[in-house]
């Protein structure tokens, strides 16, 4: 009886699409909103708040790219993916542009044909225990039962590093980072293991986070940024550039606050391209000339993000380390805008 | 010569496909199969389509690439560097694992609540129905949600029994409730169990060849020999005797607490137990009305008929009314068993590492082989169902036999 | 016959009316007797009661102090343990503070919160006359409308899309009441062409329509949905769904055709044959790879597809004992009366054989509805995925796991109950028809 209801969504789809093209550009251009792969909850990277609205890390991503696309921060679809789903809607086109703290790796670049665009986050698997165990170093752990999320690359690092260590543990498969933490507070996992900004998370979201040490060793490189579909160079090319926009400009101290000001042009040649005041960086990527300019109002510098999202004045509490400025001594070094 | 006038050979005519029932016959089922065709050649173009644009092709030679991942629960030797096929295989074996002690446990529970349903106690009568109709309207993930959950939240964790004043204690010294799953004793097959497990077989060959005795000596003379206590004394007795003569072979491990975890013993995971227990709890609620059902189903004429000839009521019970009773039930309870299997497929939300959790899970994501991987998922349930069928066919075809 | 007179005569006294019955003792009337019979029969019987008692006690005393005592108002876990301070007690705050995400989900946008309210209302209004024997005739029309109108309401948009889409069944049903006299194939696949060719042309009006007359609801994506109504959504759209596809599927397997046959069974035993959850795998991973590239279908769609394919296979096999069920001689007295297999199928066999797979039917509808909480594994946010995404990994609700869950299985108990207590009462009405 309702065979009506499908058969309108198929024509209220085919009517509202029409017919799609090869470039995601146009057709994120088209469609108005941009649809972007986000974490399924990770307090402080991707998770809806009360209201229902998605808020993070990687979440601000989505938004620059969006307000440097579309012009508008808030056009954005937010599609929620597991670590078994995401690859998969990026491939079938269901989202443009898949921001959910994901590792690049070989494979992941070849094999399974993804490009990725830069990387947002140098972050590294780590473990947290309970302080109350004395544990102080990963090599204690043998016999320990560990907490860990299926369909990422810590399962396999989990594996090769106790495997070189010597070491016997039980994996403790868990599907959402919630369960997760579930099963590690009541104790049913001695060691809940994954990326270090995502311990940090989620001690941050326990009761008593002093009562659980994050130990040294980290145990794997495990660059996470945005990704795309294999093949579509331009919107790579975009995605790509809006990061290192935000990454430029923190560099540039161009913010959310002066941004405006300074778009009116100033001494520098560099932050004039980058604001679109000098050259036309905008329309050769076919945005408009303020694209940098809409990306870094939607939520400010990538210094700024980092500070509201997962910075020391956070419940997530993380240091800049590997992800402060090259001035400074991290990684973040975003190619000259020339 | 036949008399009956055949009718006017017609010339043929192209509407006759449509009209004439000898040719819309064909018609019909050529259409029916060229849409098939069309509609599966339409799917694999755009496999075809899809998969070149995305760059990828179809190989199972994944199967033969290390895994890399470890799996908490195998009951075949297994290490992160065998292939995936080993580990999808293990995955496999904890399917039929959980599958069939759930089956057993579901059994249990459903013929003891659907009998007891029937039960002249109304309280108990009651109690069931309670029961029945609670685990039967809430969807079975949401019980294994629960069941996991709780025995996270309110078993305790190993490190609970550590130190000099622990707070929580082993059962008997000998099994350990924890949040991490059940750890039971572990038998050590020493020397000499082999004998020992030589005279429990024969043991129970005696046993039945008791019973036919038994049951030729009724049929034969009309006396009644005991049943249940010979039967038990053969089964118990000689075993208990060997195994005090050959000193005891088996000896039992008892798990302790060294480390981080329990060691030695059996460990029954938490994740198995939510598992099983779920499903055997929800199955055994549908199995407990199909158990009513066969049971009312046999006409209350025959337990009159039955008393009439003066049968006691154990007898009643045992010779007229399960009989019938079963042959109405075991078909329903067999889609039921098919039912629990399929449903352990949601082992994966409580991350027991069963076939949809390896291959379906782990396996699909680091490969990145989806097609592959779900379609071999299938195929094993697609061989399990249909041999359960494949059962059931020969069962009902036996109980057809006897009927006519 | 005198001597009796006489001997009466010399007694003092005769009673004349019967002695008044006395009362049963204490023992065998009222509430002592019934106590005796039901419940303390026998010892084992007694031993039953008391163990069954003992039992009853404990799971009420350890749970209603906990529900009872529960705080509906705080903004964390954290609080609720604060004002609790020790006592045992339910946080049902999380149940109050996340009520709208828990049956609309995250994302659906709050200030149409109404319409998919009214579209579950008023799904009751359209499916009583075809429930209820008893309900008025005159509500049919409406449950012809309602489907349209309920994608309206949920999903919003120009009003246009629903009026072309019911347009074109209107267009079907009219081609096939003039095409039917002739054969009954004819009428069908005209009706279907028709119905599809309207469709095609009303896809370019319908914007043009939209222009003129811009009659529109806020549009909603399917991605928004989320929470109970997810649910909802999944279980009537996909069971309505399925039922065509099921009776049809389950004539093609009596049919005496091999070829439709033989597909009819294998796509059935196939589809019976694995779990709900490998196909939601299909929809989430795999069905894009065969759907033409840079289709824009979203998840829900696809998993709307599996999930009618599923519910289909199973209804055909209800639909078929139905069929099995009527006696033969409905079929041979169809054939003497001269009517063709349509005609035998419409007026005589199918309206008998889906009386009696009514009650079938509604337990694969109840166990479907149960099914659609899978969705939560593949990452979609209905009620129980909502509980363990967003509102578990929450900071301020981290933790409060009984309140939730217990929520969730009151929720499906509630309506699971009540649709199977409406197939019994169903099934009750049916016999007494039969006798």
């Amino acid at each position: 009886m309702q065979k009506s209801v499908f058969l309108a969504a198929v024509a209220g789809v085919g009517m509202t699409a029409g017919v799609a093209s090869a470039a995601t550009l146009d057709d994120v251009q088209a469609r108005g909103t941009l649809n972007c792969g986000v974490n399924t909850g990770l307090v402080g990277f991707a998770a809806p708040n009360a209201e229902g609205e998605w808020e993070g890390f990687d979440v601000a991503v989505c938004k620059a790219v969006a307000a440097a696309v579309l012009g508008d921060p808030s056009a954005v679809e937010y599609v929620s993916l597991t670590g078994k789903t995401r690859f998969t809607a990026l491939a079938s086109g269901e989202i443009d542009m898949l921001s959910r703290n994901t590792t690049q790796t070989f494979t992941r670049d070849v094999d399974l044909k993804f490009e990725f665009t830069g990387i947002n986050y140098y972050d590294g698997q780590g473990f947290m225990v309970p302080a109350e165990l004395g544990v102080s170093s990963a090599t204690e752990l043998d016999g320990a039962t560990i907490c860990i999320q299926t369909g990422t690359t810590t399962e396999l690092n989990l594996a090769d590093y106790f495997r070189s260590n010597n070491m016997d543990y039980e994996p403790v498969p868990i599907e959402t980072n919630a369960e997760a933490q579930q099963q590690y507070l009541a104790g049913a996992c001695d060691v809940y293991t994954t990326d270090g900004s995502g311990l940090a998370a989620t001690r941050a979201a326990f009761e008593n986070p002093s009562e659980h040490v994050i130990l040294p060793e980290v145990i794997s490189k495990e660059p996470l940024g945005p990704v795309v579909r294999h093949g579509d160079n331009e919107w790579g090319d975009i995605v790509r550039w809006t990061l290192y926009a935000l990454i430029a400009a923190e560099e540039y101290g161009v913010t959310s606050a002066n941004v405006d000001e300074l778009a009116e042009g100033t001494d520098s040649p560099e932050i004039n391209r980058l604001l679109g005041t000098e050259g036309n960086f905008g329309e050769v990527m076919g945005l408009s000339s303020d694209w940098a300019v809409n990306a870094i109002k939607a939520g400010g510098n990538y210094g700024e993000i980092f500070a509201r999202h997962i910075g020391e004045d956070t419940p997530v509490g993380l240091s800049r380390g590997l992800n402060a400025q090259w001035t400074e001594g991290g990684l973040m070094y975003a190619p000259p805008f020339r | 010569m036949t008399s009956v006038t055949e009718p006017p050979r017609e010339s043929f005519r192209l509407s006759m496909l449509l009209n004439d029932k000898r040719y819309r016959f064909y018609t019909f089922q050529f259409v029916a199969l060229l849409l098939l065709i069309v509609f599966m050649a339409y799917l694999g173009w755009n496999l075809v389509r899809n998969l070149a644009i995305l760059g990828q092709d179809i190989s199972f030679e994944f199967l033969g690439t290390p895994a890399g991942y470890d799996i908490n629960q195998s009951l075949i030797p297994y290490e992160n560097q065998d292939p995936h096929l080993r580990a999808s295989f293990v995955g496999v074996l904890n399917t039929l694992l959980v599958a069939f002690l759930g089956c057993v446990t579901a059994t249990i529970f459903g013929v003891l609540a659907g009998v007891l349903r029937l039960s002249k106690n109304w309280l108990v009568a009651k109690l069931m129905a309670v029961y029945v109709e609670i685990f039967r309207n809430v969807p079975v993930l949401i019980w294994i949600l629960i069941i996991f959950f709780v025995m996270t939240a309110a078993l305790p964790p190993p490190s609970a029994f550590r130190g000099d004043d622990p707070s929580s204690t082993m059962l008997f010294d000998a099994i350990a409730l924890t949040n991490r799953g059940v750890y039971v004793p572990k038998p050590i097959w020493g020397a000499g169990s082999g004998a020992l497990a030589a005279v429990f077989l024969a043991s129970i060959a005696g046993a039945i060849y008791y019973r036919r005795y038994a049951t030729r000596l009724l049929y034969a003379t009309g006396r009644l020999l005991p049943m249940v206590w010979p039967t038990l004394a053969i089964l118990i007795l000689p075993t208990l005797a060997a195994y005090a003569l050959l000193g005891g072979p088996v000896t039992l491990e008892y798990p302790e607490l060294r480390g981080f975890n329990f060691q030695d013993g059996i460990q029954i995971r938490g994740s198995l137990i939510a598992l099983w227990f779920a499903l055997a709890i929800y199955t055994g609620a549908f199995i407990a009305e199909n158990v009513r059902a066969g049971i009312l189903s046999v006409s209350h004429g025959q337990t009159e008929a039955a008393a009439a000839l003066g049968l006691r009521p154990r007898r009643v019970m045992s010779l007229v009314v399960l009989p019938q009773a079963l042959r109405v039930v075991i078909p329903p309870v067999i889609s039921q068993y098919l039912n629990l299997t399929k449903n352990s497929s949601l082992a994966i939300a409580v991350g027991y590492m069963d076939v949809t959790g390896t291959l379906g899970g782990i396996t699909l994501n680091q490969t990145g082989r989806a097609i592959e991987s779900v379609l071999l998922l299938m195929l094993f349930y697609l061989l399990i169902s249909l041999s359960i069928s494949a059962v059931m066919n020969l069962y009902n075809n036996a109980v057809k036999l006897k009927e006519r | 016959m005198s001597d009796t007179h006489a001997e009466a005569a010399q007694l003092a006294f005769v009673r004349q009316e019967p002695i008044p019955p006395a009362p049963p003792p204490v023992a065998e009337a009222g509430i002592v007797k019934w106590l005796r019979d039901n419940l303390f029969s026998s010892v084992p019987n007694a031993i039953l009661t008391l163990a069954s008692l003992w039992a009853i006690w404990w799971l009420l005393s350890s749970s209603m102090p906990w529900v009872f005592n529960g705080v509906w108002d705080a903004g964390s876990l954290r609080e609720c343990r604060e004002i609790l301070d020790g006592a045992t007690g339910a946080c049902w705050a999380v149940v109050r503070e996340r009520w709208a995400q828990l049956v609309f989900g995250v994302t659906y946008p709050e200030e149409a919160y109404w319409r998919p309210a009214t579209a579950f209302v008023l799904l009751f209004v359209a499916l009583a006359p075809v429930l209820f024997p008893k309900a008025p005739r005159s509500l049919l029309p409406f449950t012809a409308v309602y489907p349209f109108l309920a994608y309206f309401l949920v999903w919003g948009g120009s009003v246009w899309v629903p009026v072309m889409a019911a347009a074109g069944f209107v267009v079907g049903y009219l081609v096939f009441q003039r095409l039917v006299a002739q054969s009954f194939a004819m009428g069908f696949f005209g009706a279907i062409a028709a119905a599809l060719v309207f469709w095609w042309v009303a896809g370019f009006v319908t914007p043009t329509l939209t222009a003129i007359a811009p009659i529109t609801l806020e549009a909603v994506e399917s991605r928004n949905m989320g929470g109970f109504m997810l649910n909802l959504i999944l279980g009537t759209v996909c069971v309505s769904l399925s039922l065509p596809i099921g009776i049809a599927l389950a004539l093609g397997r009596q049919s005496g055709m091999p070829v439709v046959k033989w597909i009819c069974i294998v796509f059935i035993e196939f589809i019976r044959g694995v779990p709900l959850i490998t196909l939601l795998f299909v929809a989430n991973v795999v069905l894009a790879y065969f759907l033409p590239p840079n289709s824009t279908f979203d998840l829900i769609l696809r998993v709307i597809i599996m999930i009618t394919m599923f519910a289909s296979a199973y209804i055909a096999e209800v639909v078929r004992g139905g069929l099995a069920a009527l006696p033969k001689g409905q079929y041979e007295a169809a054939s003497a009366l001269g009517l063709d297999y349509p005609q035998a199928m419409r007026l005589i066999i199918l309206p008998q054989a889906l009386k009696i797979s009514i009650p079938g039917i509604v337990n694969v509808a109840v166990g479907l509805f149960k099914d659609t909480t899978l969705v939560s594994v593949i990452a979609m946010f209905d009620l129980v995925g909502m509980i363990r995404g967003p509102i578990l990994a929450s900071t301020d609700w981290n933790g409060v796991y009984w309140e939730l869950f217990g929520f969730a299985a009151a929720l499906f108990f509630v309506v699971c109950y009540g649709i199977s207590q409406y197939s019994q009462w169903l099934e009750r009405q049916l016999q007494t028809d039969r006798r």
